[in-house]
Parts: C-alpha cells; structure tokens; sequence
C-alpha cells in the first residue's frame, strides 16, 4: 500500500467512523440505561435511510432537510415500540427481551424488503456529487458533512447527558433504578425517551449514508453487527469508549478495504471481533457509563 | 404418566402412516418440518437448556451442508460419512465458539450477537472461496441410491428425517434427566446458585454447545442432499437461524417435546405463508418475528410449559378438593 | 482435627478493605457463629472462602489444601457448601428438582440423586411440597429448600448465611432444631446471624467481626463479657 492510499484510506475511514461512532453510542445508552441489547437498532437505520431516500425522490426534499423528519418519526416509533411491546418485558430474563428485539428487527426488516423490494437504491443529490481536493486527497461532501453532524450529534447527546435535568435523570436511572425512582424520577418514562432516543440516533446515522452508500431492507442486518463490535471495543454501556470504537473501527475497515480486494474485506469487521473476544472481551475501556 | 405414552405412541404411529395418506406437497412440508424440529431440538441444548440463546445455528447447519458436498463432490466421499465429518467440523466449530464466550461470565447478548457474527463470518467466508464455488453453490451431481443418500421419491428423505429427528429426540430425552441436564437448567436458572452447588459452569457450557453444534450439522446434510443444491445465502442466512430457534421457542424452550410440537405448529405456518405471497419474499419472517413477540409476551414457556402448567395446577386443584373432602368426612 | 484454616486473609475492593487480616481455624464438628455490625465483611468472608470472590492476601487452607482462588464449584466439590444471604433458587424448577441439581454434585446417576434429594426435602420438612415451583414458595420455605439443596451436596462443612431472617419465632426454633440436627450428623458448620438468642444457643464458639476485622473469637459466654465487643458492636449501650 502506498502512502498516498494508506493516507486517503485513513480519511475515509475517519470520516466513515464518525457515523459509526453515534449508531454505537444510540446502542450503548440504551443498553446502559435499560440493559437491553436492541437487535433492532439497525433496522431503525434502515428506516431513517428509507425516509430519507423516499423524501428526496418522491419530493425532491435535501437529505439534510429530511434528516429532522427521520429523526423525530424514528423517536417517535422508538418510544412507542418501548411503551407498547418492551415494557412489558422490562423484568422478564435477558435472554426474552433480546428475542422481542430480534423479532421487532425481523418484522421491520421484512415489511421494508415486502414494500420496497430487495433492490439497492441510491440517490444522486447535485450539490453533493463533487469532491473537495486537499492537497492530494480527495474528501467527498457527504462524507465530511456527516462526519460533522455525527460530531455535533455526539457532542450536543454529550452536553444533555452531562447538563440538563432530564438527561441527569437518564443518567441517574443507568445508575441505580431504585434510586432514581426514590427521588421520583419516572423511569417508565426515562425508557420511552431513552430508546426514542436510540431509535432517532440511528435514524440520524442512516439519514447521513444515504447519500454515501447504496441502501437495502436487510442493510441495517450487517450495521446491527458493525456496530456491536464497536461496542464490544469500548465496552457495554461506556459512551466514550462506543465514541472512540467507531473512529477505530472506520479506519480499521478502510485501511483493510485499501489493502484487499473484493468482498473479502467484508471480514475484516468480524476478524477485529474475534480479536478483541480473545484478547479483550470486556472493552478497551471496560464497561459502566 | 400413562397417558404421556399414549399420546407419544399415537404420534408415532400417526407420523410413519404419513406417506400413506399424504400428498406429495404435504411430505415435503412434512420434511421440512421434521428437519426444523431436528435442528430445533439440537438447538435446545445450548438455548433452551442452558439459556444461552443462539441466533447463528445456520453456522452449524451450513457446516454440515457444505462439508457432506464438498467431500461428495470433490473427494468422492460417502454423504453418510460426510454427514459424520460435518458434524465433526460443526462442533469443532461451536467449541471455539463456545470457548471464546464462555470464558468470562459475559451477558448472554454477547453470546447471542457472537453466534450471529460467526454465522456472517462463515457466510462471508464461503461466498468469497473458490474452493466452495463462491456464490454459485455447489450441486450434488444425481445419483439415485439410498446408498448415496438420493431416495427415487420424497418418501425416502422422510423416514431419513423422521429417524434422525426420533434419535435426536431420544438424546435430549436422556440428556434433561441425566447430570448434564440439571446442570445446565441450573445454569440457565440462577448461575452464581449453580455453582455454589459444584455444577461446573464452563465445562457444561463446552459441552453444551459442542453438542448442540455436532448435532445440528446432520440437518445441514440433509438439506444438503435432500436439495441437492448448496448456497452460501440459503445454508448460511439468518432465515436458516431464525426458522432452528422458532420451533422451540414456540414449542417451549428447554423442554423435551417442545421443538417438535413448535415445529410443527410453526413450520407449515412459515411455508403456507411463504408459500401464499410467493412473489413477495419475507412475509413468513414477518409472521415470524409477530409469533416471537406474541409468544414471549403472553406464553414465555411456550405451548408446551403452558400444558405443563396446566396439568400441574389441574393437578393441585384435585388434591385440594381431595383434602377438603377427606377433612369433611372426618 | 483442623478441618478450615484462614491465616492473614484480606480482600479489598477498590481501595475499600472489606475482609482484613482475618486468621482463625475451625475444628470438624464445631457450630460457630459470625456476628458483627451490617458491613463488617462477615458476608464478603464468606464469599472469599467458597470462591465467589479472590482473596488479595493471605491462605485458606481446607483440610490443609489451599483452596484459595478456587473456582466456587471446586470449592463444594471439595465439601464445602453454603446458603446465601439473599435466597437464590431455581424459580422455574420443582423443590425436588432444585435439590436434585445439589444431589448430583456427588451422585451420577438420576435414581440415586433423586432418593439423596427426597431424604434431604424429608430432612427439612418439605417432602410434601416436593413437585410445587420454587417460585411459588414463600421466602422462609425457599430458604429451607435451599438449605435442603446445600445438603444435597453432601458437605462436611456448611456455610449459612443469615438463614434465620426473615423466619418468625416459631420458624426460629425450628430451624435451630434443624441445624444441630445437621451437626449431629457429623457436619461442620459456620453460620452468620443476627439474632442473638439463636447464636448463643447454638454457637460453640463466636467469631467477632468489625470493620473487616476479627474482633474477637472465643465462647459465648467470654465473648458476651469482652470489653472490646460490648464497646464496638452494641456501640456501648450495656
């Protein structure tokens, strides 16, 4: 590999890590603060890039304009999803409400692949379709522009964890239940925003690659385990360490797509896996919040 | 007790006069439906009894399928024997597995979401091989000869598949009341209690899912010859997993009949359904994934749990009027 | 004969001492009873020995072999077996079968595991009940269940751990019964208690606990008239 490809792999990635970066923090807070793995986060990808994709060619609307709208409408199904079906469960075994995300994702999976066919589906937006030149590198736009709004996502989630009442009452509830409820914080409704929350990151996430990436119903299939590996490198529940994860994990992926051809490079992802469960299973960073 | 065994026997009898009295496309839902309990019941064993919940059994299965072809095809290998070897492979494969999750006492969603990422990793693998054909698959080359594992008509590969379901059947059997058994449900039920009470928690996971993964690897060979057609992208799918675990979780996890009465509620469902909106994939996976939800909200022990219940509290209900009526007479 | 000997024991978490140089021994066939303030670490000792948690420092000695850093399953397969503080039971499971899982520490096959556990539920009273969900049992029938399930194992020494809270007088009394009954049965026992009456009836000897420190250990009688043990665990009020 030459410098030159090794350099502009490493921007790619970088760039592509961003994205990463806050699917895995949307999979991690609400692992963190209701100790559910969410299958179904990647099919609430899916769908935020399906209402991006759709809003642009049925309207002409800029994914950018669209992103709001498929950030609120996946908050909105995210908490109804929590109200209607997960809170049921909230005290059944783990392994239970695992197969009620499992089965959430199989059921949002397959109504895309029945209302919108298998087929990939890309958009061409103008504005977007040239490159920015730095030097010798080349930078895409809706690279760099998702690799902005990820940054500023991450960083405004960080400041409403940190600073406001309700997120100190998120945080309080990823603490200790009981207590959070002793001074009368209301954890039901802690949970439906949580995973609404979750829900509108990975709309967010998805509305960004839509411009990047071709999109299909079972995309949110593979991003479902990307992103998991991701958290699995920063620990469970550890935000910053899921932040961090996703710019290792974007490189990683590049540099490995640069250095092999076809679409063995798919198994690089897995291989980083496996790697971090024989050698650091729980995180670079550990667990906790 | 009793009427337990008429009912089995009945079932028995019911499920050889099948070819009888079946169409050709009832046998063949037949088929797939006993290969599903099949596999469910070896699935069982890890999921169901020890409660680590596997999401990727296609790993196993697609093992066995490609192993048994690849040996028939290229060294001229026996399918029978081939079927042996899969499994052979398969369970290496679910030890590794097993040994890089188990080691700490991680949550069972890493053990679930491993189990789904070896399964992409075996598929992503095989597609990209030349040695396996990559996405084109491999076909069996015909030979009509139970000795070759071919049958001239459906009703050869069901007795096969009904046989191979009864054994497997018969060891989860002798499994859940053996020492293992309670080891793993103890596992399954409280770990730190299980251990406190010198059930060796890793080693019967090991053993747990080498098994379950050994085991699952015969459907994969059967499916294999029964198609006479492997794939990376119908072995190795997630459908393959998601159609292993539904029968049990339907049937009712960790109990001996359960894969087999959620197999035969829940395969022909996901066939008819499929079979219904031909033209429009992933409708049974639909219906799939609302059967979970419905399932674990209202009846987590599944059909099966519930009759046993059922019984239990018809049971105590007897006892109680017995009791009040002997305090009566006294 | 010296059946568990600890010596310089300590574990620490996070900066925090719970168990601090603990050294004591215990003779086959000894009650004796660990009393001390909430946090005094009697719990976490208890872990330490049957292998929930490491020791930092120091030797655990079980018929003079280490067992310290054994797994919690080596540790009963070596006889040692406990309750816990806070019942842990096998919901979904019948009494029997709860008990048959202790059974099958010492016995392979299914029959005799079986007849070890009905003998063990006949032993704490709970035959009748043997094919009723644990789930659907009160707390004080779970913990005697679990007591049941410990035995089952076939231990020569037994932990318990505060397996009389929770139980009302007459429960009490009946599970004092219970437990000499298990000593004259020629098994050790350690036992944590809060209630003082059932300790100095029972106890042969007391071991003092206190800000993870052994305070004292002597009979109850010396032990009720030790200046430091008045002074620290009824914080001087006799």
């Amino acid at each position: 590999m030459s410098l030159w490809l090794f350099i502009q792999s490493l921007i790619d990635g970088l760039l592509m890590g961003g994205i990463y970066s806050i699917m895995a923090i949307g999979l991690t807070l609400i692992f963190g603060v209701m100790g559910i793995i969410n299958f179904a986060q990647g099919a609430l990808m899916m769908l935020g890039m399906y209402v991006t994709y759709w809003a642009f060619t049925l309207a002409g609307i800029d994914p950018y304009l669209s992103l709001p709208l498929s950030a609120i409408a996946l908050f909105i199904l995210g908490a109804l999803i929590q109200k209607g079906v997960l809170e049921r469960v909230m005290d059944a075994p783990d392994h239970n409400i695992l197969l009620i995300t499992f089965g959430i994702m199989m059921i949002i999976e397959n109504t895309a692949l029945v209302l919108f066919s298998p087929d990939f589906r890309s958009i061409t937006v103008p504005w977007l379709s040239e490159t920015i030149k730095m030097g010798d590198y080349v930078v895409s736009k809706p690279k760099l522009i998702a690799f902005f709004i990820s940054m500023s996502v991450a960083l405004l989630l960080y400041w409403f964890l940190q600073k406001s009442y309700l997120g100190k009452a998120i945080r309080g509830t990823a603490n200790n239940k009981i207590g959070a409820a002793l001074v009368g914080i209301k954890s039901k409704r802690i949970n439906y925003i949580t995973f609404g929350l979750g829900a509108a990151i990975a709309a967010i996430a998805g509305s960004l690659m839509t411009p990047i990436i071709s999109i299909s119903p079972s995309i949110g299939h593979t991003f479902i385990l990307k992103t998991f590996v991701v958290v699995v490198l920063g620990g469970l529940g550890n935000v910053l360490g899921a932040f961090v994860g996703g710019l290792i994990i974007g490189v990683s992926e590049a540099l490995a797509g640069a250095a092999f051809s076809g679409t063995l490079n798919e198994l690089v992802i897995y291989v980083i896996f496996v790697l971090i469960l024989i050698f650091r299973p729980k995180g670079i960073f550990g667990g906790g919040s | 007790m009793k009427k337990k065994w008429v009912l089995i026997g009945l079932l028995l009898v019911f499920l050889f006069t099948f070819p009888l009295y079946s169409t050709n496309y009832l046998l063949h839902i037949g088929i797939i439906t006993l290969m599903f309990a099949f596999a469910s019941q070896a699935w069982n064993i890890i999921s169901g009894y020890s409660g680590q919940f596997s999401f990727g059994h296609a790993a196993f299965f697609g093992v066995g399928a490609y192993t048994s072809t690849v040996l028939l095809v290229e060294y001229n290998v026996n399918p029978w024997i081939g079927m042996f070897i899969g499994a052979i492979i398969a369970a290496a494969i679910a030890f590794v597995l097993g040994f890089l999750t188990f080691r700490y006492k991680l949550k069972g969603a890493y053990f679930s979401l491993t189990t789904l990422a070896f399964a992409e990793i075996l598929r992503v693998f095989v597609k990209n091989t030349d040695f396996f054909r990559k996405t084109m698959g491999i076909m069996i080359p015909l030979d009509i000869n139970p000795f070759w594992y071919q049958f001239q008509t459906r009703v050869g590969y069901y007795y096969t598949i009904l046989i191979l379901t009864i054994i497997i059947t018969v060891i989860v059997y002798l499994i859940s009341r053996s020492r293992l058994g309670f080891n793993l449900i103890a596992i399954r039920e409280n770990e730190d209690a299980a251990q406190s009470l010198g059930v060796r928690t890793f080693k019967n996971k090991m053993i747990a899912i080498t098994l379950s993964g050994g085991l699952t690897a015969f459907a994969g060979t059967f499916y294999a010859q029964y198609l006479l057609f492997v794939k990376p992208e119908t072995v190795f799918a997630s459908d393959i997993s998601v159609s292993i675990l539904m029968p049990a979780i339907v049937g009712g996890v960790g109990t001996v009949a359960g894969p087999i009465v959620g197999s035969f509620i829940v395969t022909p469902l996901g066939e008819l359904t499929s079979q219904m909106f031909s033209n429009l994939a992933g409708t049974n996976l639909i219906a799939y994934g609302v059967i979970i939800i419905i399932i674990i909200l209202f009846m987590p022990e599944g059909v099966v749990g519930r009759y046993h219940d059922w019984v239990n509290r018809r049971k105590k209900g007897n006892k109680e009027t017995q009791e009040q009526k002997e305090s009566v007479t006294s | 004969m010296t059946l568990l000997k600890l010596e310089h024991v300590t574990k620490r978490f996070a900066g925090l001492v719970a168990v601090n140089d603990v050294s004591f021994s215990v003779d086959k066939g000894e009650i004796v009873g660990i009393i001390g303030p909430n946090g005094a670490g009697k719990t976490t000792l208890f872990h330490t020995i049957s292998g929930y948690h490491v020791a930092d420092e120091g030797v655990i000695e079980y018929k003079r072999k280490n067992i310290r850093g054994l797994k919690p399953e080596i540790i009963c397969e070596h006889g040692i077996a406990r309750t816990f503080q806070i019942v842990q039971p096998f919901g979904n499971l019948t009494l029997l079968e709860n008990v048959i899982v202790g059974a099958f520490n010492r016995h392979k096959k299914y029959s005799e595991a079986k007849a070890v556990a009905m003998e063990m539920l006949e032993f704490v009273g709970m035959k009748k009940r043997a094919d009723v969900r644990m789930k659907d049992l009160t707390f004080p029938e779970q913990k005697k269940v679990e007591l049941a399930r410990a035995l089952a194992t076939e231990p020569e020494l037994l932990f318990l751990d505060e397996i009389m809270s929770g139980l009302n007088p007459t429960e009490v009394q009946e599970m004092i019964e219970i437990i000499k009954e298990i000593r004259d049965r020629g098994i050790t026992i350690m036992f944590i208690e809060h209630l003082m009456a059932a300790v100095m009836s029972l106890s042969e000897r007391i071991i003092v606990m206190h800000h993870g420190e052994v305070l004292a250990i002597g009979k109850p009688e010396e032990v009720k008239e030790n200046p430091a043990v008045i002074e620290a665990y009824l914080g001087g009020a006799v």
